[in-house]
């Protein structure tokens, strides 16, 4: 049951997007042309930030903890 | 109170005296009559409409606005490479172009003016123009069309959809019917008269049968005089030019019909619009009109006259009477009113907006209004003063030109007005008026109810429900086809872009099975379509609680 009220309620998604962005209106090849385009444009963005993500985040949080607490790794020396 | 002159058992003078010595001793009533506690519903006796006046105009939460730019947004981009495919031929062209020889001259059809057409109302055109082959009472029988190639051209497929509930005629009193009783008389006249005129008012074309309806109209409105013409839209555009000229000022409202606008054009006066039913605005265009006089010469205005609708038939909304004609008789200038959608359909008998408010028909100079929608016929009136009319009769266009309204639908006039105002004996036509009064109030409020965002009056029976985005004005229309209901709906450029609506207009005729049949549909559609954008929604399916739990504590 949880399933076809979840089908249910992704195609009323579906439906919406389509009234919303007037693809309703259009015709087939429209359609297609109209999703081909949001379909790469959305692998586009996802894929960057796949890509690029993890590397700003770590920077950042480089970032913030020399702010914070001043102590970076290299400048503490272990000496023996 | 009553007449304080009147005998009784011949002691007039003890009866009198009697009377006011009660009403002092009371306290309530003062000499002249004026009460001081308030009177019911909380309106004071200063004031000047004399009942509740609320009227909606909500707006839509930010986001629906956002996503119906987006909407028409990628329609434009859409709607721009159709037309790059159709300039350079990869694609037929399916709209009027010239001839091949005629290429180098000055375009005759200019092409990027009917973009929006083209593009966008080309998509959904299968919802209008839907002929239908009954009379439009509150059901009717549709013809199927189908189209091959995405409403460029259509076929019927021969099948007729029966009994397709309506909710888009004008007929508000319910009189657009077949039944042979009622049709009587018409046939009567039919027969006696036939159908065509062949002439104009002025030369041969009156008939006694508009005489009748002439004296008749003018006993409903309480007037001196009215003239019939047999056109709605050009009673407004050939009677304007009529009474205004060069060196007149109109003060037009927003909203106003375009037979309004086209005569307030015609006749060449100088036209200044004032906010849709908002007072302050026409008074600062009076003042200014009045203090600045006219533009250049700085000469008085021959005369100004104000061009008000009693409904709009776009917003649903009632004009405010009371205040407008309270400042024509401060500024000294003419009220123009023009009831084609009231008439009939507001006011405790049906005589328009000027019964609604109380009024008397001596307030506004010019009333105006149509026969089509409330009287289930065709034509319009003008009725007021005597002079005024007299004067209609000689130097109006539609008199001078054009032929004049045909007998039966004459008679048919006839018939509905003395059903409503009582004089074939029997008390249908209140009956028709007080049940248009309880469809349109429950339909209102059920509509307020559901979340629906609903324009307008509470007391009008035109209801526009707004719908915004341009993708579901043709998916709403389609459904409630679906579900055997017919709706009319309207978007740019009859409304403003962004708001697009559905409007019904309620009938007498309707019954509360038909309207809680199209209520059901609403929701149903309105979940749907998510088009319940209102914040001021009441308790949308008051459930009946059973109560069956009952909680037995020790």
């Amino acid at each position: 049951m949880d399933i076809k009220s979840m089908k249910n309620y992704l195609y009323w998604l579906y439906c919406q997007f389509e009234l919303i962005t007037c693809s309703y209106l259009m015709e087939p090849w429209e359609k297609l042309l109209f999703y081909t385009f949001n379909v790469t444009m959305l692998v586009m963005v996802l894929y960057t930030a796949y890509i690029f993500v993890p590397v700003h985040i770590s920077t950042a949080f480089q970032f913030f903890l020399h702010l914070l607490g001043n102590q970076h790794e290299n400048t503490v020396s272990v000496v023996k | 109170m009553a007449n304080p002159s009147a005998v009784c058992n011949g002691h007039l003078h003890h009866h009198h005296h009697q009377k006011q010595n009660n009403l002092l001793k009371s306290g309530i009533y003062k000499k002249n009559g004026i009460t001081k506690g308030t009177k019911k519903n909380g309106i004071s006796n200063g004031t000047l409409y004399k009942k509740k006046f609320v009227e909606h105009f909500e707006q839509a939460p930010m986001y629906v606005a956002v996503f119906t730019f987006l909407g028409f947004g990628v329609g434009t981009i859409f709607g721009y490479l159709r037309d790059f495919m159709r300039a350079w031929g990869l694609e037929k062209r399916n709209v009027a172009t010239e001839r091949e020889q005629q290429k180098d001259f000055v375009p005759l059809y200019q092409d990027f003016e009917n973009f929006y057409t083209r593009n966008l109302y080309m998509r959904i055109r299968d919802n209008w123009n839907r002929p239908i082959c009954s009379v439009p009472g509150p059901q009717f029988d549709l013809m199927e069309r189908v189209t091959d190639d995405y409403n460029w051209t259509f076929r019927f497929t021969g099948r007729i959809i029966k009994n397709v509930i309506n909710m888009g005629s004008y007929n508000y009193l319910g009189f657009a019917e077949t039944d042979v009783n009622a049709l009587k008389t018409v046939t009567v006249e039919l027969q006696k008269y036939g159908t065509g005129i062949c002439s104009t008012r002025q030369e041969m074309g009156t008939l006694d049968k508009h005489v009748e309806l002439e004296k008749l109209v003018a006993k409903f409105l309480g007037v001196e005089d009215a003239m019939v013409f047999g056109m709605g839209f050009a009673t407004n555009s050939m009677n304007i030019p009529a009474l205004v000229g060069k060196g007149c000022l109109i003060l037009s409202d927003e909203l106003n019909h375009t037979s309004l606008v086209l005569g307030a054009r015609l006749s060449g006066a100088t036209i200044r619009i004032f906010k849709h039913n908002n007072i302050q605005s026409l008074e600062n265009l009076l003042r200014d009109a009045i203090i600045y006089g006219q533009p250049r010469s700085r000469r008085a205005w021959r005369k100004i006259i104000i061009l008000v609708e009693g409904i709009y038939s776009m917003e649903g909304s009632i004009v405010r009477l009371p205040e407008i004609v309270s400042l024509k008789k401060k500024y000294k200038a003419y009220l123009y009113l023009d009831e084609a959608h009231s008439i009939g359909a507001v006011g405790a008998t049906g005589r328009g907006v000027v019964e609604y408010f109380g009024m008397s028909p001596d307030d506004v100079d010019v009333l105006m209004g149509t026969f089509t929608k409330s009287f289930g016929a065709a034509g319009g009136y003008i009725a007021g003063k005597k002079d005024l009319v007299d004067f209609l009769r000689t130097h109006s266009h539609s008199a001078v030109y054009a032929t004049s309204m045909c007998p039966p639908v004459a008679e048919q006039i006839i018939r509905a007005m003395k059903c409503v105002m009582g004089l074939d004996g029997t008390t249908q036509g209140l009956q028709r008026v007080r049940q248009l009064g309880k469809n349109t109030r429950y339909f209102r409020r059920r509509l307020h109810e559901m979340g629906f965002i609903i324009y307008g009056n509470d007391d009008s029976p035109v209801v526009p429900l707004l719908l915004y985005m341009p993708g579901k004005i043709g998916a709403f229309a389609r459904r409630m086809l679906e579900k055997n209901i017919g709706v009319v709906v309207v978007g740019f450029p009859a409304t403003p872009i962004t708001e697009s609506r559905a409007r019904f207009c309620v009938s007498a005729a309707h019954t509360r099975e038909m309207l809680d049949t199209v209520l059901n549909a609403l929701d149903e559609l309105g979940d749907f379509l998510h088009l319940k954008y209102s914040r001021y929604s009441k308790s949308s399916h008051p459930e009946l609680y059973e109560e069956t739990r009952l909680e037995l504590e020790d």
